[in-house]
């Protein structure tokens, strides 16, 4: 297999590689570069300006409130979503009724259940967004509607307008959307571990409730991990940007009074819409690091003896 | 879950999801059996109950927003949830050529078929190299690929706007095709050269010593056998792609050019052009729908597409 394989390899690889080192790999570089600079970005001209950018980065009350916002992102979303899609998995596989000599069960209709949680999955985050957002309108929207119409009617928050409620409101759009998806994940995790392990843990006299914690969570540990980090990292990301950018408009993006204001959505509007290139560039390296960090965490406590099955 | 231990025979009436036959029940069983084929039986039902409210949650945004595209604006503001009085159809045809919705679709259909093309040919290729030939530096730009997955995508974003500026691709279409190729590959590479590395190497031997190039073999040899994980990635970038809403909305601000997900937003901020909320609605389940079908029809596929990545 040797004749030719050099030039075979450089023409395969030319073109994906050109690709990828200019869109993607040279502006990372150049970020972290111009995070260093005071470059506006509407004029080709800037300086260095050493660590100023960073120094202000920490005297910036807005940014602190980003990053705060973030990491509740990060911290809550995952618990959150991975916690209620194990909850339905588990439900799903082994809370149904059980037929002749089966150890455990699924419920009846659980494949219509998992299509049926998947849907939100397929749709666009922005459709999603733009649905609640409706939702959410305080005068007319579904969702203070239902409040009327089952007795509620003193109770009418202003959802999105109201600086307390509106950061709960948008992650609840994130926990929306995804946890179909960790259903499945999981679901399907759930499925090949062996029956025999739920048969011995039932003989032994188990109840549901101590097979979940005992057989099914450490078995299914190093999807759950992955599934851990995945959500987080949308949490921290293009997800959140997305949620934040469409729902909470307020005068200035972000919320009334930054309340929902996240990294992402920061980065952005200091970039293009406050034309302090270099400036959104610093805190984009910060989310860089607090990705990294959160990545790093998750799997120094996850960490367990893997289990073979 | 402890109330389980309730099994009196008052419980196990008739018709009882608990009373499943009338083997066991009543002496004969050893008591952990008993407990917990009760303990089925209430379980069954809160799991029904629990699983049927977050299904109801599901549907229900979906559908309320079906039945809003097909009322006036009136009624939309008066009666949320009332059922429309007839079948406004005129809202979906105002969405679709008044608010540019027919355009919208134009332009996510080719950046997405065009990007989805390339993704996959560039992917395989390199992947392919990447799996199955040794060579100095294989390995580093494996690590390169697969690394881009876990940056975040907006630190990028701002450099990459005036890389775009400076190469006259800003606020095109073939542009973003660029752009949403470059930005797949890291997991595309990831999965598939996974997937070359378990394909059988003495089929590509064999067609190589019967004197097919390299170039030969893996388009007429390797592609066709690599077909499955081509489907399973592909649908993975082509919901990515479609629903992709961050990049156009920095690259991409030209009106007539957006795509679907940001036309939808361009819309709904300019108040559902002159407040046509009815209309805006009709375009948002106008872009829900195609998906939501192909995801009915195709649902096994798209579920293994879009897990596969994940649980590697």
């Amino acid at each position: 297999m040797q004749h030719g394989k050099y030039r075979f390899i450089v023409g395969f690889l030319a073109a994906p590689l050109a690709l990828y080192a200019l869109f993607v790999i040279w502006p990372f570089v150049q970020s972290i570069y111009y995070s260093f600079t005071d470059w506006t970005g509407l004029s080709p001209e800037f300086g260095m300006v050493g660590f100023d950018n960073y120094s202000r980065m920490l005297d910036d009350e807005v940014f602190w409130k980003s990053l705060q916002h973030s990491l509740t992102f990060a911290v809550v979303l995952p618990l959150v979503t991975v916690g209620l899609a194990l909850f339905f998995a588990f439900m799903l596989n082994v809370g149904g009724r059980r037929r002749k000599g089966a150890a455990i069960a699924g419920v009846r209709g659980s494949s219509f259940y998992k299509i049926v949680y998947f849907f939100p999955q397929v749709l666009s985050i922005a459709i999603v967004a733009l649905l609640f957002q409706f939702a959410y309108n305080p005068n007319s929207g579904a969702i203070n509607s239902v409040l009327k119409g089952v007795g509620l009617g003193s109770v009418q928050p202003d959802w999105l307008g109201d600086p307390d409620l509106a950061l709960i409101c948008v992650m609840v759009v994130l926990v929306w959307s995804t946890v179909g998806f960790f259903v499945v994940l999981f679901s399907a995790g759930m499925a090949s571990i062996p029956r025999d392990f739920y048969e011995a843990a039932l003989l032994d006299g188990a109840n549901r409730f101590t097979t979940f914690f005992k057989i099914t969570l450490p078995l299914l540990w190093d999807t759950v991990q992955s599934g851990w980090i995945y959500m987080g990292i949308l949490a921290l990301g293009a997800e959140s940007f997305a949620v934040v950018q469409i729902m909470t408009v307020g005068p200035s993006g972000g919320g009334p009074d930054y309340s929902t204001i996240v990294l992402p959505l920061y980065v952005y509007q200091k970039a293009f819409r406050d034309g302090q290139a270099a400036y959104a560039t610093t805190i984009g390296v910060a989310l860089l690091l607090l990705t990294l960090a959160f990545a790093a965490v998750v799997m120094k406590l996850g960490r367990r003896e893997r289990l073979e099955f | 879950m402890k109330t389980t231990d309730t099994a009196t025979p008052g419980v196990e009436t008739p018709g009882s999801p608990g009373g499943s036959g009338t083997e066991v029940i009543k002496t004969v069983a050893p008591a952990p059996r008993k407990a917990s084929k009760s303990e089925g039986a209430t379980l069954n039902v809160f799991s029904h109950g629990v699983l049927i409210i977050w299904a109801i949650m599901v549907v229900m945004p979906l559908l309320w927003a079906v039945m809003t595209s097909f009322k006036t604006d009136k009624a939309i503001f008066t009666s949320p949830w009332a059922l429309p009085d007839k079948l406004h159809f005129e809202n979906w045809s105002r969405a679709w050529t008044e608010a540019h919705m027919s355009d919208y679709f134009l332009n996510t259909i080719l950046v997405v078929g065009g990007s989805l093309l390339g993704t996959l040919l560039f992917g395989s290729m390199a992947a392919y190299v990447l799996a199955r030939f040794d060579f100095p530096g294989n390995r580093f730009i494996y690590f390169l690929f697969i690394g881009g997955m876990s940056f975040p995508i907006i630190l990028a974003l701002v450099p990459l706007f005036y890389v775009m500026q400076n190469m006259a691709l800003l606020n095109t279409l073939h542009g973003l095709i660029l752009v949403y190729i470059a930005y797949s590959l890291p997991f595309t590479v990831f999965f598939l050269t996974a997937f070359f590395r378990t394909l059988p190497t003495s089929v590509a031997e064999a067609a190589f010593v019967d004197g097919a190039s390299h170039t030969r073999t893996f388009f007429q040899v390797m592609l066709p056998m690599a077909k499955p994980g081509l489907i399973s990635v592909g649908i993975f970038n082509f919901l990515g792609q479609w629903n992709q809403y961050l990049l156009p909305t920095v690259l991409n601000t030209e009106p007539e050019r957006k795509v679907l997900s940001q036309g939808l937003v361009q819309l709904a901020v300019s108040q559902g052009y002159k407040g046509d909320w009815s209309g805006l609605f009709a375009g948002l389940v106008m872009a829900m729908l195609p998906v939501l079908a192909a995801y009915i029809i195709f649902q096994r596929q798209v579920v293994a597409g879009l897990t596969a990545g994940a649980v590697k």
